[in-house]
């Protein structure tokens, strides 16, 4: 028997299988957790409905300026936490060495992650986006669907920092940590608080390199003009980060430990 | 039948500061139950982690079925139960299992069939984490039992459980063993000692005796392991 299973094991049908195993696995245990599941879908939706009250009664102007900025950081910012979390059960709980003594390979175990928590994030910022677009009157010029599509492109950027955190933390306690080390200083220097260009040059420099930056302003772009091209310049770099990132989450789930 | 599932040579395991694997050499045959007998602390965890290929080793090598252990081609012929039951919590027992019979690429059948060989077939549909800790600990026995392994390495997989089970899962041992695979179970509790067909007593890093445990008992001249195991630290001491 075991001749016959090694053989279908390499194959690239078996590794899809074994992605959408982790994914549904994921998945599965998500939809036991109400709390966590609700938490994930009507939060940002309350979040974004507050920040559109705050400025109710001034200009709609900075809803739409702000707006598009928070969308791109909630399925981040969730979505870092949430895997971070997962992922540091997983390896404390002796299943992530489990798998790795099983024929599996990092890349399947990360894609599957990414592929649910990208579906996720999915549901997620359509919901968020059809409330911001649809009820609260925030005026996107450019297509809503690319909206989302960046939003998602942010949440597996946050899932896969998130994994790769999570190599460092021994514990839940030090791994939620790290969300204000890591993602405070892009939401500061991202230019939702003072223009990019404004910033000291070397912060400009900076923000630069970070991954958020270039989110926030597809999602800037797409509000104010129709011109989508800019916007898969952005779309690519946060797509570029997210699989460096799972690339260094993948250097950091090792078969054999001291 | 006695071929050999694992050969160890020269093994050295240091963590930390600690030597805590000491120059270990030895074979463990297929078709047989064997036992790994010490106290708490004596390094039967870190062995183990090492025949399955989880373990850095300092020095030494670890072959299984002829192959570097933890390499590719034995990652379905292994199957691996460590101390902590390493199952889902939040999903159900068959739920686990299915997960994991996916990633193996073995059929439904198993699951159901290993849920009934850890006898858990009326908690089947429970979650994992409201069961009671020998409940969790059958569950990720019936895990590493899902794809046939040919070597079955077990970390305490019988603490905490009542002995009407106990008796019952060493039986499950045996019959695996009678089907051919190598069967490798760690132990702190002497009296389970009796049930293996070969022996291994560790202590501090070292393996001091390695028999059948009639043999050992007859070379120590004494009734159990248990003194076999004290008049062997004495006269070495």
């Amino acid at each position: 028997m075991s001749a016959t299973t090694m053989t279908a094991r390499s194959a690239p049908r078996a590794r899809l299988e074994i992605t959408l195993a982790v994914a549904g696995r994921v998945l599965l245990q998500l939809r036991r957790d109400h709390r966590t599941m609700a938490m994930l879908l009507v939060l940002p939706c309350l979040l974004m409905t507050l920040l559109w009250w705050m400025f109710d009664d001034s200009s709609s102007m900075v809803f739409d300026s702000i707006g598009p900025a928070l969308l791109a950081l909630f399925p981040f910012i969730i979505m870092f936490l949430v895997t971070s979390v997962t992922t540091l059960r997983e390896r404390s709980s002796g299943t992530l060495e489990r798998l790795l003594a099983m024929p599996m390979g990092k890349l399947d175990f990360l894609g599957g992650y990414a592929l649910a928590f990208g579906l996720v994030a999915a549901v997620q910022s359509v919901l968020a986006v059809a409330l911001s677009v649809g009820l609260l009157g925030m005026d996107v010029r450019g297509p809503v669907w690319l909206l989302t599509l960046v939003a998602v492109a942010d949440a597996v950027l946050g899932s896969a920092l998130g994994l790769f955190v999570s190599a460092f933390a021994q514990t839940e306690f030090q791994a939620v940590q790290f969300m204000p080390a890591l993602v405070i200083p892009q939401i500061l220097l991202c230019g939702l608080f003072i223009p990019r260009e404004d910033l000291p040059p070397f912060l400009e420099a900076v923000s630069s390199l970070l991954p958020l930056s270039y989110a926030v302003d597809a999602m800037q772009t797409l509000t104010q003009t129709a011109d989508t091209s800019d916007v898969w310049v952005d779309v690519l770099i946060v797509a570029c980060f997210a699989v460096g990132g799972l690339a260094l989450g993948a250097a950091t789930l090792r078969r054999r430990t001291a | 039948m006695m071929n050999n599932a694992v050969e160890v040579d020269d093994l050295f395991v240091v963590r930390g500061h600690r030597e805590v694997l000491r120059h270990l050499s030895f074979t463990i045959p297929s078709g047989v139950v064997t036992g790994l007998l010490g106290p708490s602390g004596c390094g039967k965890s870190t062995l183990m982690r090492s025949l399955v290929g989880v373990q850095q080793l300092t020095s030494g090598s670890v072959k299984v079925f002829g192959e570097e252990a933890g390499s590719a081609p034995l990652r379905d012929r292994v199957g691996y139960v460590t101390q902590a039951a390493s199952v889902y919590d939040d999903l159900t027992v068959a739920e686990n299992l299915a997960f994991f019979a996916r990633v193996l690429g073995v059929s439904r059948e198993n699951v159901d069939r290993c849920i009934e060989d850890v006898d858990l077939r009326s908690h089947a549909d429970q979650v994992v984490g409201n069961l009671s800790g020998g409940q969790r600990s059958r569950a990720s026995l019936a895990v590493a039992l899902l794809g046939e392994p040919d070597l079955l390495v077990l970390d305490e997989p019988t603490v905490g459980l009542d002995p009407v089970l106990r008796r019952d899962l060493w039986a499950l041992f045996h019959r695996i063993a009678q089907g051919g695979a190598g069967v490798f179970v760690s132990s702190h509790v002497m009296d389970e000692a009796e049930r293996c067909e070969r022996l291994m007593l560790m202590r501090e890093g070292e393996i001091i005796a390695h028999d059948s445990p009639e043999a050992i008992m007859d070379r120590t001249g004494t009734g159990n392991v248990e003194e076999a195991f004290l008049k062997i630290v004495e006269t070495a001491a």
